[in-house]
Protein backbone atom coordinates (compact mmCIF):
# COMPACT_ATOMS: atom_id res chain seq x y z
CA UNK A 1 0.00 0.00 0.00
CA UNK A 2 2.53 2.27 0.70
CA UNK A 3 4.84 4.05 -1.78
CA UNK A 4 7.81 5.12 0.47
CA UNK A 5 6.69 8.66 1.14
CA UNK A 6 10.51 9.69 1.60
CA UNK A 7 11.29 8.87 -2.04
CA UNK A 8 8.92 11.01 -3.64
CA UNK A 9 9.51 14.85 -4.47
CA UNK A 10 8.07 17.28 -1.37
CA UNK A 11 8.28 20.76 -2.61
CA UNK A 12 8.32 24.20 -0.74
CA UNK A 13 6.02 25.22 2.00
CA UNK A 14 2.15 25.74 0.85
CA UNK A 15 0.71 26.11 4.18
CA UNK A 16 1.95 27.74 7.32
CA UNK A 17 0.03 28.52 9.97
CA UNK A 18 0.99 31.12 12.36
CA UNK A 19 0.19 31.02 16.18
CA UNK A 20 -3.53 30.18 15.10
CA UNK A 21 -5.79 30.57 18.14
CA UNK A 22 -9.66 30.26 18.23
CA UNK A 23 -12.20 30.65 20.52
CA UNK A 24 -15.76 30.07 20.95
CA UNK A 25 -16.91 32.43 23.97
CA UNK A 26 -15.07 31.30 26.57
CA UNK A 27 -13.80 27.66 25.61
CA UNK A 28 -10.87 28.12 23.50
CA UNK A 29 -10.64 25.63 20.45
CA UNK A 30 -7.36 26.12 19.67
CA UNK A 31 -4.27 27.83 21.20
CA UNK A 32 -1.72 29.55 19.57
CA UNK A 33 -1.19 26.29 16.85
CA UNK A 34 1.93 26.68 14.01
CA UNK A 35 2.83 24.21 11.41
CA UNK A 36 3.16 24.08 7.88
CA UNK A 37 2.55 21.83 4.95
CA UNK A 38 4.90 21.21 2.25
CA UNK A 39 3.48 20.86 -1.42
CA UNK A 40 3.45 17.07 -2.15
CA UNK A 41 3.38 16.27 1.16
CA UNK A 42 0.37 14.34 3.08
CA UNK A 43 -0.08 15.77 6.41
CA UNK A 44 -1.77 14.27 9.08
CA UNK A 45 -3.99 15.53 12.12
CA UNK A 46 -4.06 14.20 14.54
CA UNK A 47 -5.34 14.25 18.46
CA UNK A 48 -7.99 13.03 20.77
CA UNK A 49 -11.70 14.03 20.59
CA UNK A 50 -12.23 17.74 21.03
CA UNK A 51 -8.78 18.57 20.30
CA UNK A 52 -9.47 20.97 17.83
CA UNK A 53 -8.16 19.22 14.70
CA UNK A 54 -11.60 19.81 12.43
CA UNK A 55 -11.59 23.54 13.97
CA UNK A 56 -7.74 23.12 12.71
CA UNK A 57 -9.11 22.48 8.99
CA UNK A 58 -12.15 25.33 9.07
CA UNK A 59 -9.51 27.83 9.67
CA UNK A 60 -7.37 26.56 6.71
CA UNK A 61 -10.46 26.63 4.45
CA UNK A 62 -11.96 29.80 5.96
CA UNK A 63 -15.11 28.83 7.82
CA UNK A 64 -14.12 29.89 11.09
CA UNK A 65 -11.70 33.30 11.30
CA UNK A 66 -8.83 33.03 13.76
CA UNK A 67 -8.74 35.50 16.54
CA UNK A 68 -4.80 35.06 16.59
CA UNK A 69 -2.58 34.45 14.32
CA UNK A 70 -2.12 33.98 10.05
CA UNK A 71 -2.58 31.70 7.84
CA UNK A 72 -0.25 31.83 4.36
CA UNK A 73 -1.10 30.18 1.51
CA UNK A 74 1.00 29.81 -1.45
CA UNK A 75 2.98 33.01 -0.03
CA UNK A 76 -0.01 35.40 0.51
CA UNK A 77 -1.21 35.75 4.28
CA UNK A 78 -4.75 36.16 5.08
CA UNK A 79 -6.27 36.36 8.42
CA UNK A 80 -9.74 36.49 6.94
CA UNK A 81 -10.62 33.85 3.82
CA UNK A 82 -14.57 32.98 3.15
CA UNK A 83 -14.94 29.17 2.35
CA UNK A 84 -15.84 30.23 -1.89
CA UNK A 85 -12.62 32.09 -1.91
CA UNK A 86 -10.57 29.14 -0.59
CA UNK A 87 -12.43 26.81 -2.80
CA UNK A 88 -11.11 29.78 -5.95
CA UNK A 89 -7.66 29.91 -4.43
CA UNK A 90 -7.27 25.55 -4.75
CA UNK A 91 -8.67 24.62 -1.60
CA UNK A 92 -10.67 22.16 -1.85
CA UNK A 93 -12.30 20.09 1.16
CA UNK A 94 -14.38 17.19 2.62
CA UNK A 95 -16.26 17.18 5.71
CA UNK A 96 -16.31 14.82 9.20
CA UNK A 97 -20.02 14.39 8.51
CA UNK A 98 -20.49 13.76 4.58
CA UNK A 99 -21.42 17.35 2.95
CA UNK A 100 -23.06 16.04 -0.51
CA UNK A 101 -26.33 17.43 -2.47
CA UNK A 102 -28.56 14.53 -1.88
CA UNK A 103 -30.96 14.94 -4.03
CA UNK A 104 -28.68 15.15 -7.08
CA UNK A 105 -27.21 12.70 -8.60
CA UNK A 106 -23.77 11.19 -8.19
CA UNK A 107 -22.53 12.69 -11.94
CA UNK A 108 -24.07 16.23 -10.85
CA UNK A 109 -22.48 16.13 -7.27
CA UNK A 110 -19.37 15.87 -8.86
CA UNK A 111 -19.47 18.69 -11.44
CA UNK A 112 -20.28 20.91 -8.93
CA UNK A 113 -17.09 20.38 -8.69
CA UNK A 114 -16.08 22.14 -11.01
CA UNK A 115 -18.24 25.26 -10.97
CA UNK A 116 -15.09 27.22 -10.45
CA UNK A 117 -13.66 26.21 -13.55
CA UNK A 118 -16.41 26.66 -15.90
CA UNK A 119 -16.90 30.27 -17.93
CA UNK A 120 -19.06 29.88 -20.47
CA UNK A 121 -21.76 32.89 -20.45
CA UNK A 122 -25.26 31.29 -18.73
CA UNK A 123 -26.88 31.98 -22.12
CA UNK A 124 -24.58 30.33 -23.87
CA UNK A 125 -25.09 27.39 -21.69
CA UNK A 126 -28.73 27.50 -21.74
CA UNK A 127 -28.50 26.92 -25.33
CA UNK A 128 -25.39 24.82 -25.26
CA UNK A 129 -23.74 26.41 -28.28
CA UNK A 130 -20.66 27.52 -28.98
CA UNK A 131 -18.37 27.40 -25.77
CA UNK A 132 -19.88 26.15 -23.64
CA UNK A 133 -20.94 23.18 -25.42
CA UNK A 134 -16.78 22.62 -26.12
CA UNK A 135 -16.72 23.31 -22.27
CA UNK A 136 -19.37 21.50 -21.07
CA UNK A 137 -17.65 18.29 -22.59
CA UNK A 138 -14.23 18.64 -21.68
CA UNK A 139 -15.37 19.12 -17.93
CA UNK A 140 -17.84 15.59 -18.11
CA UNK A 141 -14.31 14.23 -19.65
CA UNK A 142 -12.70 14.96 -16.76
CA UNK A 143 -15.24 13.97 -14.20
CA UNK A 144 -15.62 10.85 -16.11
CA UNK A 145 -12.35 10.56 -15.67
CA UNK A 146 -11.89 10.59 -11.79
CA UNK A 147 -15.26 8.68 -11.71
CA UNK A 148 -12.90 6.28 -12.93
CA UNK A 149 -10.43 6.67 -11.01
CA UNK A 150 -12.46 6.44 -7.68
CA UNK A 151 -14.36 3.30 -9.11
CA UNK A 152 -17.84 4.48 -8.73
CA UNK A 153 -18.88 4.56 -12.63
CA UNK A 154 -21.73 2.01 -11.29
CA UNK A 155 -23.40 4.72 -9.19
CA UNK A 156 -22.72 7.83 -11.79
CA UNK A 157 -26.76 8.28 -12.08
CA UNK A 158 -27.80 7.12 -8.80
CA UNK A 159 -29.19 10.19 -6.31
CA UNK A 160 -26.50 10.77 -3.50
CA UNK A 161 -29.05 10.18 -0.64
CA UNK A 162 -29.60 6.37 -1.94
CA UNK A 163 -26.36 4.71 -1.47
CA UNK A 164 -23.79 3.59 1.40
CA UNK A 165 -22.00 5.65 3.62
CA UNK A 166 -18.72 4.45 2.81
CA UNK A 167 -19.69 5.24 -1.21
CA UNK A 168 -20.97 8.67 -0.18
CA UNK A 169 -17.82 9.59 1.59
CA UNK A 170 -15.76 8.67 -1.71
CA UNK A 171 -18.13 11.07 -3.60
CA UNK A 172 -17.46 13.51 -1.87
CA UNK A 173 -13.57 12.63 -2.58
CA UNK A 174 -14.42 12.31 -6.25
CA UNK A 175 -16.42 16.05 -5.96
CA UNK A 176 -13.13 17.48 -4.10
CA UNK A 177 -10.66 15.79 -6.41
CA UNK A 178 -12.98 17.64 -9.41
CA UNK A 179 -12.01 20.45 -8.43
CA UNK A 180 -8.30 19.69 -9.01
CA UNK A 181 -7.03 21.42 -5.89
CA UNK A 182 -3.65 21.68 -4.93
CA UNK A 183 -4.30 21.88 -1.26
CA UNK A 184 -6.84 18.78 -0.22
CA UNK A 185 -8.10 18.91 3.26
CA UNK A 186 -9.75 15.31 4.58
CA UNK A 187 -12.07 15.50 7.51
CA UNK A 188 -11.93 11.60 8.75
CA UNK A 189 -12.04 9.98 4.78
CA UNK A 190 -12.10 6.80 6.91
CA UNK A 191 -14.56 6.93 9.68
CA UNK A 192 -17.32 4.43 10.23
CA UNK A 193 -15.84 2.09 6.67
CA UNK A 194 -14.64 -1.40 7.26
CA UNK A 195 -11.37 -2.75 6.74
CA UNK A 196 -11.90 -3.17 2.64
CA UNK A 197 -13.12 0.25 2.59
CA UNK A 198 -10.21 1.85 4.24
CA UNK A 199 -7.58 -0.15 2.20
CA UNK A 200 -9.94 1.20 -1.17
CA UNK A 201 -9.58 4.83 0.69
CA UNK A 202 -6.14 4.35 1.26
CA UNK A 203 -4.99 4.01 -2.32
CA UNK A 204 -7.08 6.80 -3.52
CA UNK A 205 -5.36 9.05 -1.29
CA UNK A 206 -2.13 8.03 -2.17
CA UNK A 207 -2.75 7.81 -6.09
CA UNK A 208 -4.43 10.95 -5.77
CA UNK A 209 -1.45 12.38 -4.21
CA UNK A 210 0.69 10.65 -6.75
CA UNK A 211 -0.80 10.87 -10.04
CA UNK A 212 -2.21 14.85 -9.37
CA UNK A 213 0.25 15.71 -7.22
CA UNK A 214 -2.04 17.43 -5.06
CA UNK A 215 -1.39 18.15 -1.36
CA UNK A 216 -3.34 16.55 1.33
CA UNK A 217 -4.02 17.80 5.12
CA UNK A 218 -5.95 14.73 6.39
CA UNK A 219 -7.65 14.02 9.87
CA UNK A 220 -7.57 10.42 10.80
CA UNK A 221 -8.71 8.69 13.36
CA UNK A 222 -7.19 4.79 12.68
CA UNK A 223 -3.72 4.95 13.56
CA UNK A 224 -2.41 2.39 11.39
CA UNK A 225 -3.52 4.65 8.63
CA UNK A 226 -2.05 7.66 9.62
CA UNK A 227 1.30 6.11 10.31
CA UNK A 228 1.01 4.18 6.84
CA UNK A 229 0.05 7.30 4.72
CA UNK A 230 1.79 10.07 6.05
CA UNK A 231 4.45 11.60 5.70
CA UNK A 232 4.59 14.01 8.78
CA UNK A 233 1.55 13.90 11.32
CA UNK A 234 0.53 17.58 13.60
CA UNK A 235 -0.54 16.02 17.35
CA UNK A 236 -3.19 18.47 18.88
CA UNK A 237 -4.54 17.77 22.66
CA UNK A 238 -6.67 20.16 23.73
CA UNK A 239 -6.34 22.99 21.38
CA UNK A 240 -2.75 22.77 21.37
CA UNK A 241 0.13 21.17 19.37
CA UNK A 242 2.00 18.99 21.52
CA UNK A 243 3.94 17.10 18.48
CA UNK A 244 5.25 17.29 15.21
CA UNK A 245 7.20 15.38 12.90
CA UNK A 246 7.68 11.70 10.85
CA UNK A 247 5.54 9.22 12.00
CA UNK A 248 7.84 7.38 13.99
CA UNK A 249 9.10 10.76 15.73
CA UNK A 250 5.59 11.21 16.80
CA UNK A 251 4.95 7.48 18.04
CA UNK A 252 7.69 8.01 20.23
CA UNK A 253 7.15 11.49 21.62
CA UNK A 254 6.34 10.74 25.34
CA UNK A 255 3.67 13.86 25.15
CA UNK A 256 1.70 12.02 22.42
CA UNK A 257 2.11 8.85 24.60
CA UNK A 258 0.35 10.94 27.51
CA UNK A 259 -2.02 11.97 25.54
CA UNK A 260 -3.21 8.64 23.86
CA UNK A 261 -2.86 6.54 27.00
CA UNK A 262 -2.88 8.62 29.78
CA UNK A 263 -0.28 9.60 32.65
CA UNK A 264 0.41 7.24 35.19
CA UNK A 265 -0.15 8.74 38.29
CA UNK B 1 -69.97 18.61 -24.87
CA UNK B 2 -68.92 22.13 -26.21
CA UNK B 3 -69.92 23.30 -23.15
CA UNK B 4 -68.17 20.76 -20.95
CA UNK B 5 -64.93 21.69 -23.10
CA UNK B 6 -65.43 25.50 -22.41
CA UNK B 7 -64.98 25.03 -18.46
CA UNK B 8 -61.89 22.64 -18.91
CA UNK B 9 -60.22 25.53 -20.62
CA UNK B 10 -61.52 28.17 -18.80
CA UNK B 11 -60.24 25.98 -16.11
CA UNK B 12 -56.95 25.50 -17.31
CA UNK B 13 -56.27 29.01 -18.19
CA UNK B 14 -57.19 29.73 -14.54
CA UNK B 15 -54.66 26.66 -14.02
CA UNK B 16 -51.74 28.88 -15.84
CA UNK B 17 -52.39 31.85 -13.81
CA UNK B 18 -51.87 29.97 -10.53
CA UNK B 19 -49.07 28.01 -11.78
CA UNK B 20 -47.23 31.18 -12.60
CA UNK B 21 -47.80 32.64 -9.18
CA UNK B 22 -46.52 29.17 -7.98
CA UNK B 23 -43.73 29.28 -9.80
CA UNK B 24 -42.13 32.30 -7.86
CA UNK B 25 -42.37 30.04 -4.88
CA UNK B 26 -40.73 26.80 -6.31
CA UNK B 27 -37.64 28.83 -7.28
CA UNK B 28 -36.87 30.26 -4.09
CA UNK B 29 -37.99 26.89 -2.11
CA UNK B 30 -35.37 24.60 -4.79
CA UNK B 31 -32.78 27.59 -4.13
CA UNK B 32 -32.69 28.06 -0.43
CA UNK B 33 -35.16 25.85 1.12
CA UNK B 34 -37.11 28.49 2.20
CA UNK B 35 -41.09 28.81 1.99
CA UNK B 36 -40.70 32.44 0.41
CA UNK B 37 -44.02 34.48 2.07
CA UNK B 38 -43.30 37.31 0.42
CA UNK B 39 -43.94 35.95 -3.33
CA UNK B 40 -47.33 37.96 -3.65
CA UNK B 41 -46.33 40.92 -2.46
CA UNK B 42 -43.56 40.76 -4.66
CA UNK B 43 -46.29 40.27 -7.79
CA UNK B 44 -48.22 43.22 -6.08
CA UNK B 45 -45.13 45.21 -5.62
CA UNK B 46 -44.08 44.59 -9.30
CA UNK B 47 -47.40 45.34 -10.84
CA UNK B 48 -47.36 48.70 -9.15
CA UNK B 49 -44.45 49.46 -10.05
CA UNK B 50 -44.69 48.85 -13.82
CA UNK B 51 -48.06 50.25 -14.34
CA UNK B 52 -47.48 53.65 -12.61
CA UNK B 53 -44.19 53.79 -14.67
CA UNK B 54 -46.16 53.40 -17.38
CA UNK B 55 -48.47 56.49 -16.29
CA UNK B 56 -45.33 58.44 -15.84
CA UNK B 57 -43.94 57.37 -19.00
CA UNK B 58 -46.78 57.39 -21.54
CA UNK B 59 -45.76 60.66 -23.18
CA UNK B 60 -42.36 58.51 -24.79
CA UNK B 61 -42.72 56.61 -27.87
CA UNK B 62 -43.40 52.79 -25.85
CA UNK B 63 -44.25 53.26 -22.29
CA UNK B 64 -44.43 49.65 -21.45
CA UNK B 65 -40.93 48.76 -22.86
CA UNK B 66 -39.37 51.40 -20.87
CA UNK B 67 -41.73 50.86 -17.57
CA UNK B 68 -40.48 46.98 -18.09
CA UNK B 69 -37.11 47.66 -18.18
CA UNK B 70 -37.01 50.08 -15.33
CA UNK B 71 -39.07 47.34 -13.69
CA UNK B 72 -36.86 44.51 -14.01
CA UNK B 73 -34.15 46.84 -12.85
CA UNK B 74 -35.85 47.69 -9.70
CA UNK B 75 -36.82 43.81 -8.98
CA UNK B 76 -33.09 43.17 -9.21
CA UNK B 77 -32.25 46.00 -7.12
CA UNK B 78 -34.71 44.51 -4.35
CA UNK B 79 -33.22 41.22 -4.70
CA UNK B 80 -29.89 42.50 -3.94
CA UNK B 81 -31.42 44.47 -1.10
CA UNK B 82 -33.01 42.06 0.52
CA UNK B 83 -29.75 39.75 0.20
CA UNK B 84 -28.43 42.71 1.79
CA UNK B 85 -30.41 43.25 4.44
CA UNK B 86 -32.07 40.37 5.18
CA UNK B 87 -30.55 37.12 4.12
CA UNK B 88 -27.13 37.69 4.85
CA UNK B 89 -27.35 37.79 8.59
CA UNK B 90 -29.12 34.63 8.19
CA UNK B 91 -26.86 31.82 6.70
CA UNK B 92 -26.70 28.85 8.11
CA UNK B 93 -29.72 29.90 10.26
CA UNK B 94 -32.40 27.52 10.29
CA UNK B 95 -35.09 27.48 7.33
CA UNK B 96 -37.79 28.86 10.13
CA UNK B 97 -36.24 31.68 10.97
CA UNK B 98 -35.87 32.38 7.06
CA UNK B 99 -39.50 31.80 6.32
CA UNK B 100 -40.14 34.28 9.63
CA UNK B 101 -38.01 36.83 7.82
CA UNK B 102 -40.51 36.44 4.81
CA UNK B 103 -43.08 37.34 6.47
CA UNK B 104 -41.41 40.75 7.17
CA UNK B 105 -40.41 41.29 3.87
CA UNK B 106 -44.14 40.86 2.68
CA UNK B 107 -45.52 43.05 5.15
CA UNK B 108 -42.55 45.86 4.61
CA UNK B 109 -42.99 45.39 0.77
CA UNK B 110 -46.81 45.76 1.19
CA UNK B 111 -46.75 48.78 2.65
CA UNK B 112 -43.90 50.49 0.79
CA UNK B 113 -45.30 49.60 -2.56
CA UNK B 114 -48.73 51.37 -1.86
CA UNK B 115 -46.89 53.91 0.20
CA UNK B 116 -44.52 54.79 -2.70
CA UNK B 117 -46.88 54.21 -5.56
CA UNK B 118 -50.42 54.29 -4.46
CA UNK B 119 -53.07 52.17 -3.18
CA UNK B 120 -55.93 52.79 -5.78
CA UNK B 121 -57.18 50.59 -8.44
CA UNK B 122 -55.27 50.78 -11.37
CA UNK B 123 -55.82 49.47 -14.87
CA UNK B 124 -53.08 47.68 -16.72
CA UNK B 125 -53.08 47.32 -20.18
CA UNK B 126 -50.44 45.90 -21.94
CA UNK B 127 -51.59 45.12 -25.20
CA UNK B 128 -52.82 42.08 -24.81
CA UNK B 129 -56.27 40.82 -27.42
CA UNK B 130 -59.21 40.73 -25.33
CA UNK B 131 -61.67 39.43 -28.15
CA UNK B 132 -62.16 35.81 -27.52
CA UNK B 133 -61.59 33.38 -29.93
CA UNK B 134 -63.79 30.20 -31.29
CA UNK B 135 -62.15 27.27 -31.36
CA UNK B 136 -62.47 23.78 -32.82
CA UNK B 137 -65.90 25.00 -34.72
CA UNK B 138 -65.62 21.83 -37.18
CA UNK B 139 -65.58 19.06 -33.89
CA UNK B 140 -68.30 20.94 -31.54
CA UNK B 141 -70.79 22.28 -32.74
CA UNK B 142 -70.85 25.92 -31.91
CA UNK B 143 -67.29 25.55 -31.67
CA UNK B 144 -65.25 26.78 -27.97
CA UNK B 145 -65.02 29.97 -26.83
CA UNK B 146 -61.59 30.96 -25.61
CA UNK B 147 -60.46 34.61 -24.32
CA UNK B 148 -57.25 35.11 -26.08
CA UNK B 149 -55.63 36.98 -23.69
CA UNK B 150 -56.29 33.60 -21.44
CA UNK B 151 -54.20 31.83 -24.32
CA UNK B 152 -51.70 34.75 -24.09
CA UNK B 153 -51.20 34.08 -20.93
CA UNK B 154 -50.60 30.34 -21.37
CA UNK B 155 -48.48 31.04 -23.93
CA UNK B 156 -46.11 33.41 -21.69
CA UNK B 157 -46.55 30.82 -19.02
CA UNK B 158 -45.06 27.86 -21.02
CA UNK B 159 -42.21 30.07 -22.21
CA UNK B 160 -41.07 30.58 -18.84
CA UNK B 161 -41.28 27.15 -17.65
CA UNK B 162 -39.28 26.25 -20.28
CA UNK B 163 -36.92 28.99 -20.05
CA UNK B 164 -36.49 28.11 -16.76
CA UNK B 165 -36.54 24.45 -16.87
CA UNK B 166 -33.07 24.99 -19.04
CA UNK B 167 -31.47 27.64 -17.00
CA UNK B 168 -31.80 25.21 -13.53
CA UNK B 169 -31.06 21.92 -15.93
CA UNK B 170 -28.05 23.07 -18.17
CA UNK B 171 -26.24 25.73 -16.60
CA UNK B 172 -23.56 26.16 -14.06
CA UNK B 173 -25.68 28.52 -12.13
CA UNK B 174 -28.55 26.02 -12.32
CA UNK B 175 -26.20 23.43 -10.84
CA UNK B 176 -25.19 26.09 -8.32
CA UNK B 177 -28.69 27.02 -7.34
CA UNK B 178 -29.74 23.41 -6.48
CA UNK B 179 -26.45 22.84 -4.88
CA UNK B 180 -26.81 25.50 -2.41
CA UNK B 181 -30.43 24.18 -1.32
CA UNK B 182 -29.08 20.74 -0.67
CA UNK B 183 -25.83 22.10 1.90
CA UNK B 184 -24.78 26.13 2.21
CA UNK B 185 -21.61 24.59 3.49
CA UNK B 186 -20.52 22.04 1.12
CA UNK B 187 -21.75 24.43 -1.68
CA UNK B 188 -19.65 27.19 0.05
CA UNK B 189 -16.31 24.46 -0.32
CA UNK B 190 -16.82 23.97 -3.76
CA UNK B 191 -16.33 27.60 -4.41
CA UNK B 192 -19.98 28.57 -4.71
CA UNK B 193 -20.74 32.40 -3.48
CA UNK B 194 -23.80 32.03 -1.22
CA UNK B 195 -24.47 35.56 -1.36
CA UNK B 196 -24.45 36.08 -5.18
CA UNK B 197 -26.58 33.03 -6.05
CA UNK B 198 -29.38 34.33 -3.32
CA UNK B 199 -29.23 37.51 -5.27
CA UNK B 200 -29.69 35.57 -8.45
CA UNK B 201 -32.87 33.62 -7.13
CA UNK B 202 -34.51 36.15 -5.79
CA UNK B 203 -34.26 38.42 -8.99
CA UNK B 204 -35.45 35.54 -11.28
CA UNK B 205 -38.32 34.91 -8.42
CA UNK B 206 -38.95 38.73 -8.92
CA UNK B 207 -38.99 38.56 -12.66
CA UNK B 208 -41.64 35.63 -12.70
CA UNK B 209 -43.35 37.68 -10.05
CA UNK B 210 -43.11 40.75 -12.17
CA UNK B 211 -44.94 38.12 -15.22
CA UNK B 212 -47.30 36.60 -12.63
CA UNK B 213 -48.60 40.14 -12.25
CA UNK B 214 -48.61 42.07 -15.66
CA UNK B 215 -50.68 38.42 -16.66
CA UNK B 216 -53.01 38.70 -13.13
CA UNK B 217 -52.73 42.52 -13.78
CA UNK B 218 -54.57 42.62 -17.00
CA UNK B 219 -56.66 40.89 -16.05
CA UNK B 220 -58.02 41.87 -12.77
CA UNK B 221 -56.68 44.77 -12.46
CA UNK B 222 -53.25 46.15 -10.27
CA UNK B 223 -55.11 46.49 -6.31
CA UNK B 224 -54.25 45.45 -2.92
CA UNK B 225 -55.85 41.73 -3.56
CA UNK B 226 -53.46 40.81 -6.21
CA UNK B 227 -50.97 39.86 -3.40
CA UNK B 228 -53.37 37.51 -2.00
CA UNK B 229 -53.36 34.91 -5.64
CA UNK B 230 -50.76 33.39 -3.21
CA UNK B 231 -52.90 31.84 -1.25
CA UNK B 232 -54.19 30.38 -4.19
CA UNK B 233 -50.06 29.13 -5.24
CA UNK B 234 -50.34 27.09 -1.58
CA UNK B 235 -52.76 24.37 -2.71
CA UNK B 236 -50.88 24.34 -6.03
CA UNK B 237 -47.49 23.76 -3.99
CA UNK B 238 -48.42 21.04 -2.40
CA UNK B 239 -50.40 18.90 -5.13
CA UNK B 240 -47.32 19.61 -7.12
CA UNK B 241 -44.77 19.72 -4.76
CA UNK B 242 -42.37 22.86 -3.60
CA UNK B 243 -39.49 21.66 -5.38
CA UNK B 244 -40.26 20.89 -9.03
CA UNK B 245 -41.46 23.63 -11.68
CA UNK B 246 -43.34 20.75 -13.36
CA UNK B 247 -45.10 20.12 -10.22
CA UNK B 248 -46.24 23.71 -9.87
CA UNK B 249 -47.48 23.76 -13.54
CA UNK B 250 -49.30 20.62 -13.19
CA UNK B 251 -50.90 20.78 -9.37
CA UNK B 252 -51.82 24.82 -10.83
CA UNK B 253 -53.46 23.12 -13.98
CA UNK B 254 -55.35 20.56 -11.68
CA UNK B 255 -56.69 23.40 -9.34
CA UNK B 256 -57.94 25.34 -12.32
CA UNK B 257 -59.63 22.40 -13.97
CA UNK B 258 -60.64 20.77 -10.38
CA UNK B 259 -62.36 24.06 -8.97
CA UNK B 260 -63.97 25.14 -12.27
CA UNK B 261 -65.45 22.05 -12.99
CA UNK B 262 -66.67 20.81 -9.78
CA UNK B 263 -68.54 25.08 -9.19
CA UNK B 264 -70.32 24.02 -12.47
CA UNK B 265 -71.56 20.71 -12.15
CA UNK B 266 -71.34 20.69 -8.16
CA UNK B 267 -71.98 24.01 -7.28
CA UNK B 268 -75.91 23.83 -8.06
CA UNK B 269 -76.11 21.03 -5.67
CA UNK B 270 -74.20 22.35 -2.95
CA UNK B 271 -75.57 26.05 -3.10
CA UNK B 272 -71.86 27.04 -5.11
CA UNK B 273 -69.11 28.63 -3.96
CA UNK B 274 -66.88 25.44 -4.45
CA UNK B 275 -64.32 27.71 -6.23
CA UNK B 276 -63.62 29.03 -2.89
CA UNK B 277 -62.21 26.27 -1.07
CA UNK B 278 -61.98 23.05 -3.46
CA UNK B 279 -58.39 23.96 -3.94
CA UNK B 280 -57.99 23.96 -0.28
CA UNK B 281 -59.34 20.55 0.19
CA UNK B 282 -57.66 18.98 -2.36
CA UNK B 283 -54.34 20.04 -0.86
CA UNK B 284 -55.95 18.65 2.74
CA UNK B 285 -56.34 15.54 0.85
CA UNK B 286 -53.16 15.21 -1.04
CA UNK B 287 -51.31 15.88 2.15
CA UNK B 288 -52.90 12.58 3.82
CA UNK B 289 -51.92 10.57 1.12
CA UNK B 290 -48.81 11.81 -0.60
CA UNK B 291 -47.29 14.66 1.45
CA UNK B 292 -44.47 15.54 -1.17
CA UNK B 293 -46.53 15.73 -4.04
CA UNK B 294 -47.12 14.54 -7.31
CA UNK B 295 -43.51 15.38 -8.58
CA UNK B 296 -41.73 16.54 -4.94
CA UNK B 297 -38.64 15.15 -3.86
CA UNK B 298 -39.33 12.16 -1.35
CA UNK B 299 -36.77 12.53 1.04
CA UNK B 300 -34.20 9.48 1.76
CA UNK B 301 -32.93 9.08 5.21
CA UNK B 302 -30.91 6.62 6.05
CA UNK B 303 -31.33 5.22 9.76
Amino acid sequence: MSTAPSQRHIGDVLLKLDGISLAFGGVKALDDVSFEVRSHEIRAIIGPNGAGKSSLLNVINGVYHPSQGAVTYKGTTYRQMRPHEAARRGIARTFQNIALFKGMTVLDNIMTGRTLKMHAGFLFQCLYFGKARSEELAHRRKVEHIIDFLQIEHIRKTPVGRLAYGLQKRVELARALAAEPELLLLDEPMAGMNLEEKEDMCRFILDANDEFGTTIVLIEHDMGVVMDLSDRVVVLDYGRKIGDGSPDEVRRNQAVIDAYLGVRH
Amino acid sequence: MGFFLEVVLGGLMAGVLYSLVALGFVLIFKASGVFNFAQGAMVLFAALTLVRLMEILKETFSPFLIALLLTIAVMIALAWVIERLVLRPLVNQPGISLFMATLGISYVLDGFGQAVWGSDVYALDVGIPKRPIVLFESMVPGGVLVPSEDLAAALIAGLLVLGLGVFFQRTRIGRALRAVADDHQAAQSVGIPLNTIWVIVWTVAGLVALVAGIVWGSKLGVQFSLGLVALKALPVLILGGFESIVGAVVGGLIIGVGEKVSEVYLGPAVGGGIENWFAYVLALLFLLVRPEGLFGERHIDRV
